[in-house]
């Protein structure tokens, strides 16, 4: 292969043949150290193997000498900070509701941990940032408008027994009759009530449909609505009057929602979380800027 | 040259053991004080005390990674700050730039540890097994009495030296004296044995057995660092035009170097000088006491091996006056270097007396982008990220500027104000609301200015309130 060996001149020593741009390469010896710790890094390769789970097998790996597994490694974590956790959460169960966001320790723990509960649980329908989805029905946790209430004991009940489930028996339940469909009102007599509404709310309308419109509403809609329009927490019938509509405002989408009603529906969340992720997540929420005071007794 | 019946060369080479030999002259007294104040700084600073108030350490330098806070006498940063120890690395690279342009790999050959505790345990060597030709003899000599006795003095002082350098290391990165006290009664954190115990072995190692290998085989910066030098730069040389031939000095014809050999056996590399400029060279300087102490014997001049650039060869062979050091030293390259250095050191210095001992950070909630209030209103959410450096708890005031539309509010109350503990961090959300049909809330962007203001520890009013502002947008419902 290589016929001649070369000198290199100054050093003296053997060159490779191999030339870049005027530099040749130098045969030098490596050192024999080097060779050693190669070898050294192999041996400690195969030992690895044994200590540590590497070989594939058919239907798992090698689990290794020392039984090193991620899963148990995140396992003891989780079962570590449970326990770290334990007496906080104790406290967070025991407190009294309403005085859960004035409690700056209880506070300082159950925000960042609700969020977390929250964004794994609630996010799907009311969205990472907790807005809803505008228009469909998946209310704003952000605003100061509530179906149900929205002081800390009002949301704990909400997310501990959901809202028109039928898998739970203390879930809050309220049902709008489908006005339209089925035939409680005819056509014109829901286009006076949309009026009315619309007049309620603060939005442009047809003064006489609208005039029309309070009768019709007073007969069928006050009792749950209220006569102002202003709406009832306990039977989670929404403020008419208002500027949040929680699947619109307009005209067209308030005629079909008297037609057909509309039927929100929240799982309860006892069974899927403890009492205090519940009590969390109610503290997040809270949290978020429509939280409110509990009402004067 | 061919050679076509030789042996081929072995692949691999054991390493050559190497003796230095004990010298005296202006280098090598540079290299004893450089490596006593070098050794000092990193003994004695993690022991130096710097009274910051009750709730901060007394640490006159300390990393304090478990709080994420760094400590130099009376700076503090924190880890939103580490763009001071980039500066610091920045200014460090360019130092290195600036020096190996100047005169060559003096970082090699004076400051770096490698060459710094190999010269320590030289020395250690030096007093227990004796000059070169003792320490030949008994490497030499089969394991009698002497040589073991010798060798296990000379590995446990080695072995002390280690632990002192991995113990001096870990004081770095917590309370000095409790880790010491904790150390002796073995109730230190297992981080810090284990650190200790690595440490101690490296140093052990590199420092007793690795030594030049490291230089040669290990290390980046001989390769990086040579691409840093030109013709200008200062380097050791060996002045072949003046030396050689080489020999006996009373044979007519023969150049100064009487081939002695001082030099080789003095040089920590195991390297020969007069081979020229090499990548085993650290320039420690240590050939040119040995030459000049020769020289002097002779009555020579000195400097036959010496500080020189490759253009004072050709001056030099030409018997004319070379340029000065100082035409060397300043340069149009170093003086770049310099004003780099200089103008990244001003860059920090201004940015450190700057900084003020309160900083706020406001990121915008931007999911969604705006929330709108059942009385038609509009509503952005801003998380605040205030951090109190002073010594104590302070609160802090947020305000919208002066004449501003929106209504600031904090947990559902308008007192939007924040107490911040005592070097710590505090979030906080912050409701900046537009009312119902204002410019703000019918537009796509208004301008928002955040004020903060430090109302100081509780109780103590501040006569001259320090105060911080954040400029961040304010969403409205654009239709």
């Amino acid at each position: 292969m290589c016929a001649k060996r070369v000198k290199d001149v100054p050093s003296q020593v053997e060159t490779t043949g191999h030339v870049w741009d005027g530099v040749e390469e130098l045969n030098n010896p490596l050192p024999r150290w080097w060779v050693w710790v190669f070898c050294l890094t192999i041996i400690w390769g195969i030992g690895y193997t044994i200590a540590y789970p590497a070989w594939p097998l058919i239907s798992r790996a090698t689990q290794g000498y020392f039984g090193s597994s991620d899963r148990i490694a995140v396992a003891d974590d989780i079962a570590r900070f449970d326990a770290a956790n334990a007496p906080i959460k104790a406290s967070l169960v025991a407190a009294d509701l309403a005085a859960i966001p004035g409690d700056e320790a209880l506070k300082t723990f159950a925000i960042p941990a609700g969020a977390s509960i929250f964004r794994t649980n609630c996010a799907t329908c009311h969205g990472s940032g907790a807005a809803g989805v505008q228009g469909k029905g998946y209310p704003n946790l952000l605003d100061n408008d509530w179906l149900w209430g929205g002081d800390m004991a009002a949301i704990h009940q909400t997310i501990t027994h959901g809202i028109r489930n039928t898998t739970d028996p203390d879930a809050r339940y309220s049902e709008m009759p489908k006005f339209g469909a089925d035939e409680i009102l005819d056509a014109t007599q829901i286009a006076q009530v949309v009026e009315h509404v619309l007049k309620i709310s603060g939005q442009e309308h047809d003064a006489t449909m609208a005039a029309a419109g309070a009768t019709v509403y007073a007969e069928n809609c006050a009792a749950c609505h209220t006569e102002a329009g202003t709406g009832d927490r306990e039977q989670g019938a929404p403020n008419l009057t208002d500027a949040i509509s929680l699947y619109g405002g307009d005209r067209a989408t308030l005629t079909q929602t008297v037609n057909n009603a509309r039927f929100g529906v929240m799982p309860p969340w006892a069974n899927r979380l403890s009492e205090d992720e519940i009590r969390a997540v109610a503290t997040y929420v809270h949290s978020l800027g429509g939280g409110e005071a509990p009402p004067a007794p | 040259m061919t050679s076509p019946d030789a042996q081929p060369p072995s692949l691999y080479a054991a390493r050559e053991p190497i003796f230095p030999r004990r010298v005296k002259g202006h280098f090598r007294t540079l290299k004893w004080w450089l490596m006593g104040v070098m050794l000092a700084i990193y003994y004695i600073a993690p022991w130096l005390r710097w009274d910051r108030g009750p709730n901060l350490p007394d640490q006159a330098v300390l990393a304090d990674i478990a709080h994420r806070r760094f400590f130099f006498f009376m700076i503090e940063i924190w880890p939103h700050e580490f763009y001071f120890i980039a500066g610091l690395l920045i200014m460090a690279g360019l130092g290195l730039f600036l020096f190996t342009s100047a005169a060559g790999r003096v970082w090699c050959g004076y400051a770096c540890p490698q060459t710094v505790w190999t010269d320590l345990f030289i020395l250690v060597e030096r007093w227990v097994e004796g000059d070169r030709n003792a320490r030949i003899r008994l490497h030499r000599q089969h394991w009698d009495r002497e040589k073991v006795v010798k060798r296990a003095i000379k590995w446990t002082a080695w072995l002390l030296i280690g632990l002192g350098t991995g113990g001096a290391w870990v004081f770095y990165f917590t309370d000095a004296p409790t880790l010491f006290f904790n150390l002796i009664n073995g109730t230190a954190a297992p981080i810090a044995y284990i650190t200790m115990a690595i440490l101690t072995a490296t140093t052990f190692f590199f420092g007793g057995f690795a030594r030049e290998q490291i230089c040669i085989y290990a290390c980046p910066w001989p390769r990086i660092q040579a691409a840093m030098m030109d013709e200008d730069t200062l380097t050791i040389g060996y002045r072949p035009w003046r030396g050689e031939p080489r020999g006996k000095q009373d044979l007519a014809g023969n150049g100064d170097c009487i081939d002695c050999m001082a030099c080789v056996n003095v040089c920590p590399m195991g390297i020969d000088i007069r081979d020229g400029q090499q990548l085993a060279c650290i320039t420690c300087g240590l050939c040119i006491d040995a030459c000049n102490v020769t020289m002097d014997k002779i009555g020579k001049p000195r400097d036959l091996i010496g500080y020189l650039a490759l253009t004072d060869e050709t001056a030099e062979r030409a018997g004319k006056p070379v340029k000065s050091v100082w035409k060397h030293l300043f340069r149009p390259r170093t003086i770049l270097y310099t004003v780099l250095w200089g103008g990244v050191g001003i860059a920090l210095i201004v940015a450190l007396f700057l900084r003020s001992d309160f900083d706020v950070n406001v990121t915008p909630v931007r999911n969604p982008q705006f929330v709108m209030l059942s009385d038609g209103a509009i509503r952005n959410t801003y998380e605040l990220r205030l951090r109190n450096k002073f010594g104590e708890d302070h609160s802090f005031a947020i305000s919208a500027a002066e004449g501003s539309p929106f209504a600031l509010s904090m947990d559902g109350q308008p007192e939007t104000r924040v107490l911040v503990p005592a070097n710590e961090t505090k979030t906080a959300r912050l409701f900046v609301t537009a009312a119902v049909r204002s410019e703000a809330a019918g537009q796509e962007r208004t301008e928002l200015r955040l004020w903060i203001q430090d109302l100081g520890p509780i109780g103590a009013e501040l006569t001259n309130p320090d105060r911080a502002h954040y400029d961040t947008v304010f969403y409205g419902k654009d239709d």
